[in-house]
């Protein structure tokens, strides 16, 4: 691993090991948080702090945590990362940070942040890991703007909360796409994108895990 | 090295340093925050009332707000008789440090509703509530109460504002709940909060009121229709809740005889 550079390390997880588009970790926000563009990046920068600096703080232990309660120190480390970010919006961002409600806390259990953390900053430097926190971040980040972006333009009509399709039930002419504000949708969109990806880099196409044999018998019909 | 950090009192060490560095940087953040998070809280309460009221100006900033809700009379009101009671009889000295919120949890000053009539499902009622009223010229035009409930996750706490007559409800608003957001959580949306404006809470006897969250949406030719409101689409818990949180508040056990009192002139 050491043979990575910080720049690649940063990189990689936006597109090519994406952690939603490749990893498929972190789904249950992204269809949670959604809906607005404006709670969308408050919850992606709340993600990218608590990444980068969990990383950090796991990578600068790491030498410490004995392997039988790493999880744990892992888990102490990063709820309490949250709890800080969570007071913080409480006090700075309070309207959004009522929106978020729930979701906030719910870092704690996103995968991304403890994968990376058990991953990742168990076995590199601090730098290096805070730099993969906030790449891994940032990727989950891109994912949660590209599928908010479709959210709030079509099932809302608006963009950070200002009208660009005058939605009909305002004496306008969009009929909104009420599908996009329910959670469902962002599963759609977040297929849609992997699909999009992988057509891009075909090398994220997983090999088939068996290939099914010819039907040789005649059965029922 | 692999191996010493693996021992039964090298694991207690590093949780136990891990423990004390951690609570101490949450408890700091908890602590230097408060200040910033009970000031938000309370220009957000103010916010409600004055949104409720529908007399948030656009847009308004802290000492707007401050100065627009400083019109309104915060009283408080024993909801058995209906009468207005001194802030002395909850040990407060301004009314709008009591906190109903906190009086239902506490045995003296709540009463339990049975559970037949719990229809909010708030399990305590507390004796003392806190009004919010306005008046100009000597007349009451404005009447903000403060309601709760529970939805389909968590309780809602809003306020229900009525016109002069007492009857007209002139908004309503919840400023916390933890309801599904995108669905329940639509309790805040601007659009659909609006259609309450205008629509009467009572019939002709004044008694129970006859709210009604509808599915499918209410219309011109909708019978009763000023008594109904389009329920939310994909949440129909929330909705009931808000329902019932509403009907019981403003019903018998709530504040109908505070109301009948207002509207007779005794109190």
């Amino acid at each position: 691993m050491s043979e990575m550079s910080a720049k690649q390390v940063l990189f990689e997880p936006i597109f090519s090991n994406n952690p939603i588009g490749l990893q498929i970790l972190g789904i249950c926000s992204a269809l949670a948080v959604t809906t607005s563009m404006n709670v969308t990046i408050v919850m992606c920068l709340s993600v990218i702090a608590v990444t980068a600096f969990s990383n950090l703080a796991v990578s600068l232990v790491r030498t410490q945590i004995p392997g039988s309660i790493r999880i744990i120190v892992q888990m102490t480390i990063i709820a309490s990362l949250v709890i800080v970010v969570d007071q913080i919006l409480k006090a700075y961002a309070y309207e959004i940070s009522k929106q978020l409600s729930v979701f906030v806390g719910l870092i704690i259990t996103n995968c991304i942040v403890m994968g990376r953390a058990e991953g990742f900053a168990m076995k590199n430097g601090p730098w290096l890991s805070f730099v993969d926190g906030v790449g891994n971040g940032v990727g989950y980040s891109v994912m949660l703007l590209f599928v908010a972006f479709f959210r709030e333009l079509l099932g809302a009509g608006s963009l950070f909360g200002v009208t660009l399709l005058s939605p009909v039930n305002e004496g306008g002419w969009y009929i909104t796409n009420g599908l996009l504000l329910l959670p469902p949708s962002a599963f759609f969109i977040i297929g849609l994108a992997i699909w999009g990806l992988r057509t891009w880099m075909p090398e994220q196409v997983e090999e088939e895990d068996y290939k099914m044999s010819r039907h040789t018998h005649k059965e029922a019909f | 090295m692999a191996k010493a950090k693996e021992t039964v009192s090298r694991t207690l060490l590093v949780a136990l340093v891990l423990s004390i560095v951690f609570s101490v940087v949450v408890s700091t953040a908890a602590v230097v925050l408060r200040p910033a998070q009970i000031k938000n809280q309370n220009l957000d309460i103010k916010t409600n009332i004055l949104a409720a009221a529908g007399m948030l100006p656009n847009g308004a900033g802290a000492d707007e707000i401050e100065s627009v809700f400083s019109r309104f009379d915060v009283r408080l009101v024993d909801l058995d008789t209906g009468d207005y009671v001194e802030p002395s009889f909850v040990d407060v000295n301004d009314p709008m440090k009591y906190d109903m919120y906190k009086a239902a949890s506490d045995p003296k000053m709540s009463s339990k509703i049975p559970s037949s009539d719990d229809k909010a499902g708030i399990k305590r009622r507390p004796n003392i509530a806190k009004v919010y009223t306005l008046s100009e010229n000597g007349e009451m035009t404005r009447v903000v109460l403060p309601v709760h409930g529970y939805g389909l996750w968590s309780t809602l706490y809003g306020f229900v504002s009525l016109e002069g007559d007492l009857n007209t409800i002139e908004g309503l608003g919840f400023y916390a709940h933890a309801e599904t957001p995108g669905l329940g959580g639509e309790v805040d949306n601007p659009r659909w909060k609006s259609q309450w404006v205008g629509k009467e809470l009572y019939d002709q006897d004044k008694t129970e009121p006859q709210i009604r969250l509808v599915k499918g949406g209410v219309g011109a030719n909708t019978p009763d229709k000023q008594h109904k409101v389009d329920a939310l689409s994909g949440a129909t818990l929330t909705s009931r809740g808000v329902q019932h949180l509403v009907n019981y508040w403003l019903g018998e056990r709530g504040y109908a005889p505070f109301l009948k009192k207002l509207r007779e002139g005794e109190v």
